[in-house]
This record gives C-alpha cells, structure tokens and sequence, in this order.
C-alpha cells in the first residue's frame, strides 16, 4: 500500500516543480529583457555590418581560447585537488576561489603591480639583466585578457570538476587496472569519459563567461579589443544609440542558445549512474617522485597566476610611499582612513556596513539560487520533457547583456513597490538570475547520477520521502549543494555592473566602494581602494572557509552515521 | 498546485517593500556616481523645505542619461542633474525637462548658458586638460608642452620603450577622453584633427579605455607610478592629490598644462524632470543647486568649479590648480550631431 501511495504523490510535487524557476525567470528576467530590447527596436539609431560581424567574430575566437587554457590550467588542478593530500591545500583551495569575486578595477591593480611598466617582475629583471626599458609589455595585450580569464576562472574548473572527481568510485578504476589497462589507458577510457559531463559543464560555464566579458576586456586587454558586450555598453552608453546596442544584444543572446544547445547535443548521452562515496575515498598523499614534482609545479603555477595579484593588492594596500624621498614604509593609515568621513560626505559609507550590505545580498542570492536551483534541478531529472525549453532558459541570464539587463530592469521597475527605491531585493534577485545556471548546472548532474535504487529501497525499507531526502539524496550531493552555495555567494559579493545600476546610493556594497575610491585621484583614495578590496577578500575567504568547512564536517557526520 | 506557488511567490515579492513610508513629501533627484554633497547640506535642504531628498544614482553620464531617457514619463525622478554639454542637445531633444527661469541665473556668467528657454540649468564646470608629473620634467630637465603641437616634438615621445610620455582616455568610453578630443577638433577644425591624431600616434601616444587605468595604470604622477609623465585628466585634479595626499604633502606633485586651446570646459546642467508632481520643490532645489552655499561645497565634494561667480573657492583650488586663460569650445547641438561620427574616425585613425 505504502510503496504505492509515495511515488504517485512525489510524482505530483514533482511535476509542479518547475513553475517556481520558471516564474522567476519569467518575471526578472523575460520580462524586463524583452521590454528593453522592444524599446531599443524602435528607437532611431544607424546600424552597421561592421560594427557586429568584427565584435562578433574577436568574442567567439577569444572565449574559446580563454576556455582551453582555463581548461588547461584548470583540468590537472582540479586532479590534484581531488585526488591527492598535500602541505596547505586548503589554504591554496580557497585561494583559488578568491580571484572570483574581485572587481575587474582591482584585478587590474593587482596586475600593474606585477607585470605593469613599473611593476615588480619588469622591476626585477631590468635590475637583473640591466635593462633601460621592461621587457614585459603586458597591459593592454591579448595576452593580458587570457591570463585575466584564466585568473577568474580557474577555480571554476577545479570546483566543478572537482566536486566529480572526489564522487568518483574508486572501484570503476581499480577493475581498469585489475583487467589489465595502463594508467593512461584507464583514465583515458575509463576516467575521461565517466568526467565528461563535469568537464563540459565547467567548459560551458568558463565560455559563455569570456564571451560576455566585459571589464577585463576594456581595462585590461585596452582600446584595440571589443567584444559585442564591450559594443553595447560603448553603443549604449556613450553613443547613446540604442537601437543597434538592441541589435547587439540580440545576436549574443542568440549566439547563448546556439552554444546551449550544442552544449545539450554534446551532453546528449545519458549520464551513467554510479553508487556515489560520500567521503574522498581516492584521496592520498603523493608516494613516487613524480608525483610529488608534479603537485609542486601545479602548487607553483597556481600560486604564481592566481595568488601573487592577490598578495600584490594586500601588500599595495599597507605600502605609504613618502613623496619627498620616494621611500615606502607599513602603514595602516588607509585602513583606519576608511573609519573616517572627513570631509561631512553624504554618501559616505563606513566599510563595515558596505560589508553587511554585501553579505546581505549574498546571503539572500545564495537563498534564492539555491532554493530555486533545488527545485529546477529535481524538475530537469524528473521530467526529462522539460529539458528542451527550460533547460537553455536557465542558462540565457549568464549570456545576456548585463548593461541591457540592467536598462531592462530600470524600464520594467520604476514604480512602486517594486523600484530600485523601495524595493531593495532586486539586486540579489539579479545576482541570482547569473548564479542560477551555476547552481543548476552543479546540482542537477549529481542528483542525476543518484541511481534510483538507491530510493527505492530506503523508501521500502520504510523512510518518508523526507527522511530518503535528508539520508539518502541529501549525502549524495552535498558536495555538490556546496559548489553552488560558494558559487552564487562569491558572484554575488563581487559583482559590480548590476550593483551600480540599481544600489541605493546610501547602500553601496563593496565592489561599488572600491570604484568610489578609484575614481578620484590622491594617494588616499587609491590606497583606500586597496584597503576595501583587501577586506572584500578577506570578507570572502573568512565566508568560503567557513562553507567549506561546514561541508568537510558535514560529510564526515553522515559517514560516520553509515 | 501552479496557482497556488504563484500566488505565494507574488505574495512574498510584495511583502517585502508593502511598506512606503508616510511622513513629509520626497524629492527625488535622479544623478550620476560623481554626484557628491555634504551631508550638513541635505540636512539643511531637508529641514528648509519640510521634504526627504532621496538620490537615484546610476552609473555614469550616459548611464544615467539613459535612465531618464528610457523612464521619461514615470516621474521616478523630480530632477536631473548631470547632464554636461556634450550630451546637452540629446537630453533636449528628448524633451526630458521643463523650463524654469530661476533666479539666481541673474548671478551666472553668460558662457554657462547654453539653453536659452532655461530647461537645462548650468550648475558646475569642470576642464579636462593634461596633467603632468613634476617630478619626472624636473628629474629629466624637459620643458612643459605650450600648446597641442607642442605634444608633436620629438622629446615627448621617447619615455620606456616605443611608448611617448602621453596617455589619454578612449573617447568612446571615457568622458575627460572625449572632451580631450573634442578640444582637439576645436583647435584643428573638422578637417584637421584626424592628421593631428595620426602625428600624435606616430609621436608614441599611449591610449588606454578609462580615467582610472589612465591616472592610476599610466600615469606616474599619482600613487600608481606609472609610465607616463602627462596623462589627461581635469584641471582640479592636483588639488584634490594634495587633498587626498597619504601623507601631508606641501605641494602637489602634478599640476595641468594650461596653454591656449589645449583644455576643453565640461559644463554641467541641472533640469526639472517632465511629469514631475512636485514641481515647486523642484524649483527650490534648483534654486538651492545654483545658490552660495551649494556652489561652495562642490569643489571639495565633487572637484568641479561653480558657475556661480559669488561662490569662494577653497585654498587649495587657488593654490594648486592652474586655470586656463582660454579653453575649446564647440557648439552643443554641432557635438550632438558629430559625436558618432567623430568617435568613429578617431577610433579608425588612432587605434586600427
């Protein structure tokens, strides 16, 4: 009686699933995006050939070579991670995941102070080999915006494919072995393809983020570069043409579903469920010398490229350099200047409260995009007819304009009670809209995995639905749950575009801070800046630790239960 | 089962802001992120005319420009104000505000009027011109530019490697970029400044998107110790250094070069919003924008210069910033009509 009863009715809940994020997504994200685009379509405006296809084609060719050396980068990273223990791996973890939510002003900092005519590295080697000019020119090249992309978003590489790996049955690998296969040869046709998903996800995710990119393109790849987001926002905000920033919104929208769907044709093959391990079984300390030198050089290379901007921009915001005798010394005086409002400013904002406002829309981004996550993960396995339209529904918001978007919500907005005045949440309900694909795209192939055995016979065993929820599924992902809470939280906390757009002038976050900062010459305001975007990322590393080590003790209770 | 999660989910969304405060009438002003006021000054604004002034900032100019172009009608807004006289003839054009002859404009010079049925009110001024690092043409016994062809000579484009000792900003990003060029086109005319920009280019300019990359990245003037010695920024620029020094300084390290036409003058604009429905304190805080009080908090709070000639300067402005005897000028409804196209040219000429 029972066993029959429970599925139909998990059945109905399941089916009603989907109204949730697809009304969300109706009313933040259609709505407003297609009253702006209708508005852009019929303003005036002159439209040229050229000013599309020559964006167009530099997006494409760049994104796509920022995701393979993000790939590159972050593949054997991630390997490293999951499989292997070793001397200050957590710290390195969560530094990783810093370079995330630093605005791209800051992130340029960080860059000038290494690698920019007067940084250290050129500082170094014109005193090393004696050289009249520095031998690196990095700012405004090519170059500058793939290492920036890699910065950004390695640590999405490592957390989602990561977060795979450590699922991972170690057994599958072991009979590879057992029956005979290298170790190349297992992870080739064993490993690779069982990680496909993960790698694609991650892959898709790093893409459509270099293809809508934006800051690091204009402040750190310079003038000669435009993607078509760098083209709307020029078209929009200083020609003030609107009709083809219209146009331009268009194609890249048009362009998300494109590199949707090919994602979905890609990821077509269903996905193999495994009897998931709860606790990194497969983790070891590294044993041959090989090992041991390839975890140093990938430790290395991860320090190098994603840490020493970071330590660059804490060290620039401690360093005072006397005018007269162009000396430097230690200094907290930024710090303790931030406590400030000398000058009786209206708009003054003391850091800690541009640090709970940040919180406070992170927290309610993490709410809602985790919540919302949840039930559109359950409806996309459950109903596998809903994949076809809400599938790359979700994914839209991360390849729309953020400028258009932003416009969109002013239009659609601007009375109460739902205004940017009076109604405060819609700037986590705008973060929420980029981290929801995030969050669906963590979850969703892990609940997938789940084999639905493994329900099954808790539930004719006598568990309530709940109770196969929290004990069974619950477990299972986790790990999983936890990508997505670190992802939605660490977006929310730096994001600029969307914040500046619709924050209350009296409630900046810090992201909006810094730029208050950086738009003002002085040595104070600069230094101040660097002081607030260092407490952003202590803000942040002190909020991931936390997560992280709530997951860590998470996992360890339930296997202990087991 | 639908109906219900979307009643809850529509409940929840309105339960969140059901509250508008009841109390005194608000004033709302529509702005820009420079926008900067003491707070004695709210305060003072707020208890004269029994009122809550609330700020709607926006981003940039064009940013906030688009804003009010895009919400006309709403009355989200009361005022605007933020408009300078390069997106002049665009916010006209649009239709966006309602003319108010208000008095004080007795008091501001004429050059500051640029709207003659008082829709868009002159409020603050500010010069982009040239700054340049003290220290590096003291240290490298180099003469100051006197003028745009001075930029030409040889000596300023030798600095680190093939690059000159100029940076400037990407017009079609950067305000004080723009207003660089358009002083430019003030000076050469139509038909000359593309072969100045090209000499310029030839002569090692280094240009980059945005202010901040410029002064912060570039610039070797400022606390980012750049490459540059000259880069374009405004001409209350070596004030506010000395005013934000890290440690008390008794001179600017930068000052501005100042030579005839080498400067553009970016004026600012106030208006009352279309379809405002308080439109006498709107008056009276335009009024309040144009009066002494307001005028003499802006250079310290926004760094710009006040149209009204009553208003006192602060010590540091008279100490530390040249001004320039004469700066570009181009009539607004000629840049409202060019500015595509000229942005497009430079950028074919400059960057390709």
């Amino acid at each position: 009686m029972q066993s029959i009863g429970k599925p139909r009715k998990k059945f109905e809940i399941g089916r009603a699933l989907w109204v949730l994020p697809a009304a969300f997504l109706l009313f933040f994200f259609l709505v407003p995006l297609g009253n702006i685009l209708l508005v852009m379509a019929t303003r005036s405006g002159v439209v040229s050939a050229n000013a599309i296809l020559q964006p167009l084609w530099f997006t494409i060719w760049q994104a796509a070579l920022s995701m393979l050396l993000t790939l590159a980068l972050g593949l054997p990273a991630a390997f490293i991670f999951a499989r292997y223990n070793f001397a200050g791996k957590g710290a390195l973890r969560l530094l990783t995941t810093l370079p995330f939510i630093l605005p791209t002003v800051v992130v340029a900092a960080g860059f000038t102070a290494l690698l920019g005519p007067r940084g250290l590295v050129n500082g170094w080697l014109m005193q090393a080999f004696n050289l009249q000019n520095p031998p690196i020119a990095f700012m405004n090249t090519l170059g500058a915006i793939l290492v920036a992309h890699v910065f950004y978003n390695t640590s999405v590489v490592i957390r989602v494919v990561g977060s795979a790996l450590v699922q991972f049955d170690p057994r599958i690998e072991e009979a590879g072995k057992v029956l005979g296969g290298s170790p190349w040869r297992v992870f080739r046709e064993v490993t690779l393809p069982l990680l496909r998903p993960s790698i694609l996800v991650a892959a898709l995710m790093v893409f459509l983020f270099d293809f809508t990119s934006f800051g690091v393109i204009l402040l750190l790849g310079g003038p000669r570069f435009a993607t078509l987001e760098v083209s709307i926002y020029t078209q929009t905000l200083s020609m003030l043409n609107l009709r083809m920033a219209g146009l331009l919104s268009f194609i890249q929208l048009a362009c998300t579903i494109g590199i949707t769907i090919l994602y979905t044709r890609l990821n077509g093959k269903r996905s193999v469920p495994l009897m998931p391990r709860l606790r990194g079984e497969t983790v070891r300390t590294p044993k041959s010398i090989f090992e041991k030198t390839a975890i140093g050089l990938m430790v290395a290379v991860l320090i190098v490229l994603l840490v020493s901007p970071l330590a660059a921009l804490a060290l620039k915001s401690v360093l005072q350099t006397d005018a007269a005798t162009q000396t430097s010394s230690l200094t907290l005086a930024f710090y303790r200047e931030l406590f400030i409002n000398r000058n009786d400013a209206f708009f003054y904002v003391p850091p800690a409260k541009a640090a709970l406002n940040s919180l406070f829309y992170a927290a309610v981004t993490v709410l809602i995009s985790v919540g919302l996550g949840l039930t559109a993960s359950y409806a996309l396995v459950r109903q596998r007819g809903l994949k076809r339209w809400l599938d790359p529904l979700i994914m839209l918001p991360l390849g729309t304009s953020a400028v258009t978007l932003g416009l969109g919500f002013l239009v659609t907005f601007n009375k109460p009670p739902l205004d940017v005045s009076s109604f405060p949440l819609l700037i986590p309900l705008a973060h929420s809209l980029v981290a929801l694909p995030f969050v669906v795209r963590t979850i969703q192939p892990a609940l997938a995995s789940i084999p639905a055995s493994l329900g099954e016979s808790a539930a004719s065993l006598g568990a309530s639905p709940w109770r196969v929820w929290r004990e069974v599924e619950l477990p299972i992902i986790r790990r999983a749950l936890m990508v997505g809470v670190i992802f939605s939280f660490t977006l929310s906390l730096g994001e600029f575009g969307a914040t500046s757009f619709l924050a209350r002038p009296d409630t900046p976050t810090l992201p909006v801070a810094i730029y208050r900062f950086l738009s003002q010459p002085g040595a104070m305001n600069y230094g101040q800046a660097m002081a607030m975007a260092t407490l952003l990322m202590l803000v942040c590393a002190l909020a991931i630790g936390l997560l992280d080590r709530l997951q860590v003790e998470g996992s360890g209770s339930v296997n202990s239960d087991l | 089962m639908k109906k219900i999660i979307f009643v809850l989910l529509i409940g929840a969304l309105l339960a969140g802001c059901a509250t508008k405060p009841v109390g005194p009438l608000t004033l709302t002003v529509m702005t820009h992120d420079s926008f900067a006021i003491s707070e004695s000054l709210v305060t003072q604004f707020e208890t004269e005319n029994n009122v809550k002034l609330v700020f709607l900032k926006s981003g940039d100019t064009g940013s906030a420009l688009n804003r009010a172009i895009l919400t006309k009608g709403s009355s989200e807004a009361d005022v605007f104000y933020g408009v300078d006289n390069t997106f002049l003839s665009r916010a006209l054009e649009e239709d966006l505000f309602v003319s108010y002859a208000s008095p004080l404009l007795e008091q501001i010079p004429a050059e500051f009027k640029l709207d003659n049925q008082n829709r868009a009110l002159p409020v603050d001024y500010g010069d982009v011109c040239i700054n340049y690092d003290k220290a590096y043409f003291a240290s490298h016994d180099l003469a100051l530019p006197q003028s745009l062809d001075d930029l030409l000579k040889p000596e300023y484009g030798q600095g680190s490697g093939n690059e000159g000792l100029l940076v400037v900003e990407n017009p079609a990003v950067s305000s004080p970029g723009l207003a660089f060029l358009l002083a430019t086109i003030a000076q050469y005319g139509e038909e000359g400044y593309l072969d100045y920009w090209q000499a310029l280019k030839d002569n090692g300019l280094v240009v980059v998107n945005d202010w901040s990359t410029a002064y912060y990245t570039n610039f070797s003037g400022s606390s980012g110790k750049g490459a540059q010695p000259m880069a374009v920024s405004y001409a209350s620029s070596p004030a506010v250094e000395v005013v934000y020094a890290a440690t008390p300084i008794t001179d600017a390290p930068t000052a501005s070069l100042v030579g005839d036409g080498m400067c553009f003058r970016q004026i600012e604009f106030v208006g009352i919003l279309k379809g405002t429905q308080n439109e006498k304190l709107a008056q009276s805080f335009v009024d309040f924008m144009l009066g002494k009080d307001f005028q003499e908090d802006m250079p310290l709070q926004m760094f710009v210069y006040p149209v009204n000639p009553d208003a006192v300067l602060p010590e540091v402005y008279v100490k530390y910033n040249q001004v320039p005897e004469t700066t570009g000028s181009l009539d607004a409804q000629l840049i409202a009509d060019k500015r595509d196209v000229w942005i497009q040219a430079w950028t074919d000429t400059v960057l390709r």
